[in-house]
Formats: C-alpha cells, sequence, structure tokens
C-alpha cells in the first residue's frame, strides 16, 4: 500500500514537472543574480562625490596630503610601500588617479582599473601640485589626442611595440606571477598617452626618443579604429585568441555535435 | 529482464548451421568461455506516437515537409541575400552582412533537409527492429583458391618470377625514385653555404649601430631613458638581401635599467653601457620572440610557453622550458653617442640545433 502511494506520488511529481525544469530553474537563478550584481557595480560606480573646486596648487597640497601622503609621504618622498612621486609628473597623476587606480584598494602584485575617486577638478588639482614639486611628462596637448593620425602606421608600431603584452586587438593579456597587461579598449586618448610617457607599474617607457609625439597620435589612431570599426569575422570573442575561440568551439561546437548524434540515434517518442 | 519471443537462441541456432563447419577451427590458446553471456535479444517493441494516434503522425508529416520548405525559402534566400547585401569595398560591415545573412540562408537550406530527413526517418517510416549479421572475415575455400589461382596466372603469364632481370629492374627503378625528391629538399637550405654557420652568426658585427624597428633611426644612448625598452634590428637591414631571414635572427630588445641593479659577471662587465643592455629577443626555446618586458621586477617573459628570464643576471632562465639564458649582445657607444655593437652574439642565437654548442 504504502510502495504503492509513494510510486503514485513519484509519478505525479514527473507529470507535474518538465524534464529541463531544474535546468531552467538554475539559468534563472544565474541570471538574476548576475544582473542584480552588475546593476549594484554600475549604481557603486555612480556614487561620486560632487565637490567642485578651483583647480590650484594649494588645493591639490591639501588632497594629495588628505589621500596620498600616507603612502608617498609629505615631500612625495615615498616610504617602503610606496614610489617617490618626485618627477613623475602630471601625466603620471592624470593616468593613475584618473583611471582610478590611485588611490590604491590594497596592497598587491599590481593596483587594477577601478571607479574613478575624485572629480576631474580635484584630479587636475592634484597633477598641478605632484608637478609643481619637481617637473615631470606634461598632460598630453590635445593635437596628439585627436585620433586622426595615420593607422596603418600606428597599427605597426603597436605590434612591434606594444602587442607583445596588450594582445595585438589590444585586448590584454598575462605576464609573471599574477600581473597583468590590461586591454586597452574604452581606455581614453590621453590616458594611453600619458601610460606610454609615464611608464606606469611594470610598463616600460616609450619616450619621445623612441616613439615620437606623432608615432603616439598614429598608436591611438590604430587603438581607436579597432574599439569602433565592425569586426569582420563576427563575434570576436574577446579577441584573447586560441584560447577563448578554442574553448567556444569545444563546448558548443563539439556540444552541438554531441547533442545532434544523440537525437539521431534517440528511439522517436 | 525482459525476453522477446523470438530472441537469441534462434538467431544463435541460425548462425551456427548457416557456417558450421567453418567455425570448427581449435581455438588455439583463446579462453572458451562457456559462461559467455547469453544474447538478451530485443526489448519489447514499443508503438510510436505516430504508430498509434493518427493526429500525431499528421503532426509530424507536417513537421517534415515544413523543414523541407523552410530548406527552399533558405536557399532562396541565401541567392536574395547575396543581392541585396553587396560586399563594398572600403566598408567592412557590408562584408560582415553579406557573410551573415548568406550563411544564415544556406544554414537554413541544409539543416532544413537534414533535420527534415532524420525527422521523416525515425517518426513516420516503418519501425521494427531487425539484425543484421556479420559475414564472416574467412571467405570460402573456393574463393580462397581463386584467388591463389588468380596469383599464380598472373605470375605465369607476365613471367614476374621467372624474368629476374625485369624484376630486378623494376624494383630498383622503385628503390631510385624517391632519391631526386631528397635532393630536392636538401636544396631548399641555402645553396653553397653551411646551414651550421648561417645560425651561428646574425647581421651583427662589431661597430653596426642599434637601431629601431622598424624605421631603421639609429639610437643614441641618450634616447635611452631609466625604464626604456627598445625593440631595436641592426642598421642598414632593410638594405639586405633576406631581409627577413636576417631580422628574423638579429631582433634584439634593448633595456635601461639602474646600473647597481644588474649584477654582471666580471667577463661581461663591458657589454652593457651604463645601464643599458641589449638581449637577443629570440627565445632559447622554440624561437618565439621574448619581449615582454617588466620594468620593475626586470623579468622577460616568453608568452608562447612561459619561460621568463632575469634581466638582471644575464637573462638567467627563472621560470619555463628554456634551457638557456638569451644571447647578450655586448654594446658600446660610438664618438657621435650612437649604440653600436662590440660583435655580433658570442653564441648563437634562438633554439637549439645539433651542432650547436
Amino acid at each position: 500500500m504504502f510502495t504503492k502511494k509513494k510510486r503514485q506520488d513519484s509519478a505525479a511529481k514527473r507529470g507535474r514537472r518538465h524534464p529541463l525544469a531544474n535546468v531552467a530553474l538554475i539559468a534563472i537563478g544565474l541570471i538574476a543574480t548576475g544582473g542584480a550584481y552588475a546593476g549594484i557595480s554600475s549604481a557603486t560606480a555612480q556614487t561620486e562625490s560632487t565637490v567642485v573646486s578651483q583647480a590650484s596648487v594649494e588645493d591639490g597640497e591639501k588632497l594629495f596630503q588628505a589621500n596620498c601622503a600616507t603612502c608617498h609621504g609629505f615631500n612625495l618622498e615615498g616610504s617602503d610601500e610606496a614610489p617617490s612621486l618626485i618627477g613623475v609628473g602630471a601625466a603620471a597623476v592624470d593616468f593613475q588617479v584618473g583611471t582610478g587606480r590611485m588611490p590604491m584598494q590594497a596592497h598587491n602584485v599590481q593596483a587594477p582599473e577601478k571607479p574613478v575617486q575624485f572629480t576631474d577638478d580635484q584630479i587636475s588639482s592634484l597633477a598641478e601640485y605632484v608637478a609643481s614639486v619637481a617637473p615631470g611628462p606634461a598632460i598630453p596637448e590635445e593635437q596628439y589626442l585627436d585620433a586622426d593620425g595615420d593607422a596603418a602606421n600606428g597599427a605597426e608600431l603597436f605590434r612591434i611595440n606594444c602587442a607583445m603584452c596588450h594582445n595585438v586587438a589590444g585586448a590584454g593579456g598575462a605576464l609573471t606571477e599574477g600581473k597583468y597587461a590590461p586591454s586597452l579598449m574604452g581606455v581614453s586618448e590621453a590616458h594611453i598617452y600619458e601610460a606610454m610617457i609615464t611608464a606606469p607599474q611594470n610598463m616600460p617607457v616609450f619616450n619621445d626618443m623612441n616613439l615620437s609625439p606623432e608615432d603616439k597620435r598614429d598608436i591611438i589612431t590604430a587603438l581607436k579604429f579597432m574599439e569602433n570599426e565592425v569586426s569582420v569575422g563576427g563575434h570576436p570573442l574577446s579577441s584573447l585568441g586560441p584560447v577563448a575561440e578554442g574553448l567556444f568551439i569545444w563546448i558548443f561546437g563539439l556540444g552541438s555535435i554531441i547533442a545532434v548524434t544523440v537525437w539521431i540515434t534517440a528511439k522517436s517518442n | 529482464m525482459a525476453h522477446d519471443d523470438n530472441s537469441g537462441a534462434e538467431l544463435a541456432a541460425a548462425a551456427s548451421s548457416d557456417h558450421g563447419p567453418e567455425n570448427n577451427v581449435s581455438t588455439g590458446t583463446a579462453v572458451v568461455a562457456n559462461d559467455a553471456v547469453e544474447n538478451p535479444g530485443f526489448p519489447p517493441h514499443r508503438q510510436r506516437v505516430t504508430d498509434l494516434n493518427p493526429k500525431k503522425e499528421r503532426t509530424a508529416e507536417r513537421t517534415v515537409y515544413t523543414l523541407f520548405y523552410l530548406s527552399i525559402i533558405g536557399s532562396v534566400w541565401a541567392i536574395a541575400a547575396y543581392m541585396l547585401f553587396p560586399i563594398e569595398p572600403e566598408n567592412l560591415l557590408s562584408v560582415r552582412l553579406n557573410n551573415l545573412f548568406i550563411g544564415v540562408g544556406v544554414a537554413l537550406a541544409l539543416l532544413g533537409i537534414g533535420i527534415g530527413a532524420v525527422h521523416w526517418a525515425k517518426a513516420l517510416m516503418a519501425d521494427h527492429e531487425t539484425i543484421d549479421e556479420r559475414h564472416p572475415v574467412r571467405g570460402t575455400d573456393e574463393t580462397r583458391a581463386r584467388a591463389v589461382e588468380i596469383f599464380e596466372t598472373a605470375n605465369e603469364e607476365s613471367g614476374f618470377g621467372r624474368r629476374t632481370l625485369i624484376r630486378n629492374s623494376l624494383l630498383g627503378a622503385l628503390v631510385a625514385f624517391p632519391l631526386p625528391a631528397v635532393v630536392l629538399f636538401r636544396g631548399l637550405a641555402p645553396e653553397g653555404q653551411d646551414p651550421v654557420a648561417l645560425l651561428n652568426e646574425t647581421a651583427w658585427e662589431a661597430g653596426t649601430r642599434l637601431a629601431r624597428d622598424p624605421s631603421g633611426v639609429p639610437i643614441k644612448a641618450s634616447d635611452v631613458t631609466l625604464g626604456s625598452a627598445f625593440h631595436v634590428i641592426p642598421e642598414g637591414l632593410s638594405e639586405m638581401d633576406h631581409m627577413l631571414e636576417e631580422k628574423a635572427k638579429a631582433i634584439v630588445l634593448l633595456m635601461r635599467l639602474k646600473p647597481e641593479d644588474l649584477n654582471e659577471r666580471e667577463d661581461r662587465k663591458g657589454w652593457s653601457y651604463d645601464g643599458i643592455v641589449a638581449y637577443s629577443k629570440v627565445c632559447t626555446h622554440v624561437g618565439c620572440p621574448v619581449a615582454l618586458y617588466e620594468q620593475q621586477t626586470h623579468h622577460l617573459l616568453c608568452p608562447c610557453h612561459q619561460s621568463q628570464f632575469d634581466v638582471t643576471n644575464h637573462c638567467a632562465v627563472i621560470f619555463g622550458p628554456a634551457a638557456r639564458p638569451l644571447p647578450q649582445l655586448p654594446i658600446a657607444v660610438d664618438d657621435e653617442g650612437y649604440l653600436i655593437a662590440q660583435s655580433d652574439f658570442q653564441e648563437a642565437v634562438g633554439p637549439s640545433f645539433w651542432e650547436r654548442h
């Protein structure tokens, strides 16, 4: 009696629930979690302080002492934790603070890009202050940032000087011991230029004797071309090369072949 | 376990009666299983919904012809898409749309036929299980005798066994005909030159200026600021014969470190200039270009197999499959301030080869 009832129960359950119900449930759960997370993180990204201040060396000094001096020292002399900022110039400040890399959140192998912590005015105050202590590379001139140079020359220079770390499509790549060259897609023209002249973190310097300002303009042009032009071959799969593409074909290509063979050999309902 | 009425036993009996005599061969050392698994036969025949329900049968029929019609639509669409979305020069989006829509049409055309045919066979065609017995591999005695006979006749009529001179000269010809290929392949190596010597030397000579890749503009020592990495070729490379072959061997990475960071060996103290060092960019593992220079850790990473070299220690291997340090190019500065090579590399660049020392 008991067993019979149980069997009926399970039959009823089987009748109520579609075999794909579990898969669908997991998919819905994942999408909901991912969506909620994306919403929350973009919401936090938008919370920025809206303090507007006059760009000036004094403001920059105050900001520096409040936010940077703990590690970089009150006179920019650096400490065991952080390098000296004497002579790094306005360009380095604009790059590091303007991409959110500084202030650093945690001491790690590499400072990652994150939501910017200061307003544009505050960043230029900081940059002016650091540049006033000792001269260094200045924020690049507008004429080199118009992304209207020779894209072909820029692409050749990019392949020779940059592509080994940043990937031939500018998608970024891995370095040693957890460090990485970040993706260059979506990086502003000024930040690309500043990175080349100030050598943030483990990136080597590409000074104006190595790549002239015109060459840098061409490289920026090539990068912006890659960013904005459609990819003829369809979806680029993050342009990560054989790993991403191989994984895709192994999972979806072979997966669909297996699904089709199972369907062909299965008995009809 | 369910048993079909006309299962195993009958089939086994039929099989043994078909070719009983041939099966009486010695089993030799093979293990004869006395308790071999019994043929379970067919599972009970289960009728499909299309056999039981005429409505479902009609649905299946409709699905199949709809799929075939879809295939026709796909083919026509592919032709239409070819005309509607032509490839316009200079417009990458047009290439993409052209590929996409023609591809969708052709995929629909082929998948429609394929899926329709399989569904037709599975849902509507007659459904009964049969067994196709595998034919015995051994031919009948007659066939075997006939085969031997054919060979003998052929041998007799052609005189292959009898006319030994013809046979042997044919064998000689067969041996000789691949030889030209061997000689021709050897000809792919540089003519009149020793490949070992070619691999041992590069375009660098004493006094050759270090120049930027790709412009070929020579580099002054003062251009190379601290933390810089220059991609270097020998000056005048573009005028050389076999420029790309020379470039493949001669590429160099130039870096400037703080002089106190370099741990230089006594015999190589003179190979750098004020912290500027030059190393071959060809990995000693399998020859990928090693140029992922980290200016703070002074590590060089090869992107192919993750070999790591320590620039402060004469590019000693600190990780990965490379077996040797990267060869160092001895450099100096001429009277005009340009960086020059003191000599060629002191050892062969790139991966190992038999005669490398």
